[in-house]
């Protein structure tokens, strides 16, 4: 990462951590994990508990639907990092990866339910041009979504304009597929606590 | 619903208002995206609006200006929940205005 801090200036018994996650996972710490462990209580943990909310909390969407929309919002964001790992997380939860595949593909031709296109497509547009106005939402209602639904939506969108910044900021990398994999696994069995 | 307001409005007042290496008005304007000069402002203007384009040699530059690593940290922190926050609010204030109010517009709730 491009702070040093955010690689080795752990304390020591988060290092201690990091070494058990090592050794049973196979795998390096995540650079995900190392930013939220840093001075966990500046932002790591503060940002953990919105995001467990965001993306396992009560909704009527399902978590599958919540990471999709996660895995959109971080492809408009040009981050390839939070894309695949929670395009990965969206395919175990949905148990479908063409689905995923076929949204990120093209959100328009994919088989999936019109108010979670609608959703998605209104998700990618507040990314890319940071805001949406009334009539942006009138047409997300009108495609079936309830307010609640919609609110839910734009926390998770804020849950991945804020992580996405991060990643891309601090320059994240994933060392390949297997360590992607092992990644979603964990984030679908465990969550974000 | 996930109601996240009360958690996310904890988020923001621990990195502006907590405790932290950098100086509060300096994460309220890297928050903010408004009234830095420099290196810095080079940075958190890319971290708010481009950050796929923030490379090594912004985070250098920012190093070599004076701030430690800590302080880089906290403000991109701010910079990113900034902008997020502002994208967030806004798309709230929209969907009020598309129901007018609390009142539940949809038709075909699921």
């Amino acid at each position: 990462m491009r702070l040093a801090i955010l690689d080795n200036g752990h304390r020591l018994r988060t290092k201690v951590l990091f070494g058990i996650i090592r050794a049973m996972s196979h795998f390096p710490v995540p650079d995900a994990v190392k930013l939220n462990r840093y001075r966990p209580d500046f932002y790591g943990l503060p940002m953990r508990v919105v995001t467990q909310k965001a993306m396992r909390g009560p909704s009527a969407w399902s978590v599958g639907d919540r990471e999709l929309m996660g895995a959109c919002v971080s492809q408009v964001n040009e981050c390839n990092v939070c894309t695949k790992t929670h395009a990965g997380v969206a395919a175990l939860a949905y148990r479908d990866d063409a689905k995923v595949s076929a949204v990120l593909a093209d959100l328009e031709t994919a088989p999936i339910d019109e108010p979670l296109r609608a959703t998605i497509r209104m998700l990618r547009k507040l990314t890319r041009e940071h805001a949406v106005d009334a009539d942006d939402m009138r047409t997300v209602l009108a495609a079936g979504v309830s307010r609640e639904q919609a609110e839910d939506a734009v926390a998770v969108c804020f849950v991945f304009n804020t992580v996405d910044r991060m990643s891309r900021t601090f320059g994240w990398v994933v060392s390949g597929p297997k360590a992607f994999e092992a990644g979603s696994r964990f984030l679908f069995a465990r969550g974000y606590l | 619903m996930a109601n996240i307001t009360n958690e996310q409005v904890a988020l923001v007042r621990r990195v502006l208002e907590g405790d932290g290496r950098a100086p509060r008005a300096q994460r309220r304007a890297a928050f903010d995206n408004s009234g830095l000069t420099g290196p810095l402002r080079t940075l958190i203007e890319k971290v708010a609006k481009h950050a796929d384009k923030v490379t090594d040699e912004d985070i250098a530059a920012a190093r070599s200006s004076g701030l430690t690593e800590d302080q880089i940290f906290e403000l991109a922190v701010c910079s990113a929940v900034g902008q997020a926050t502002r994208q967030y609010e806004t798309a709230l204030a929209a969907l009020e205005a598309a129901t007018g109010g609390s009142t539940h517009a949809s038709r075909h709730p699921r």
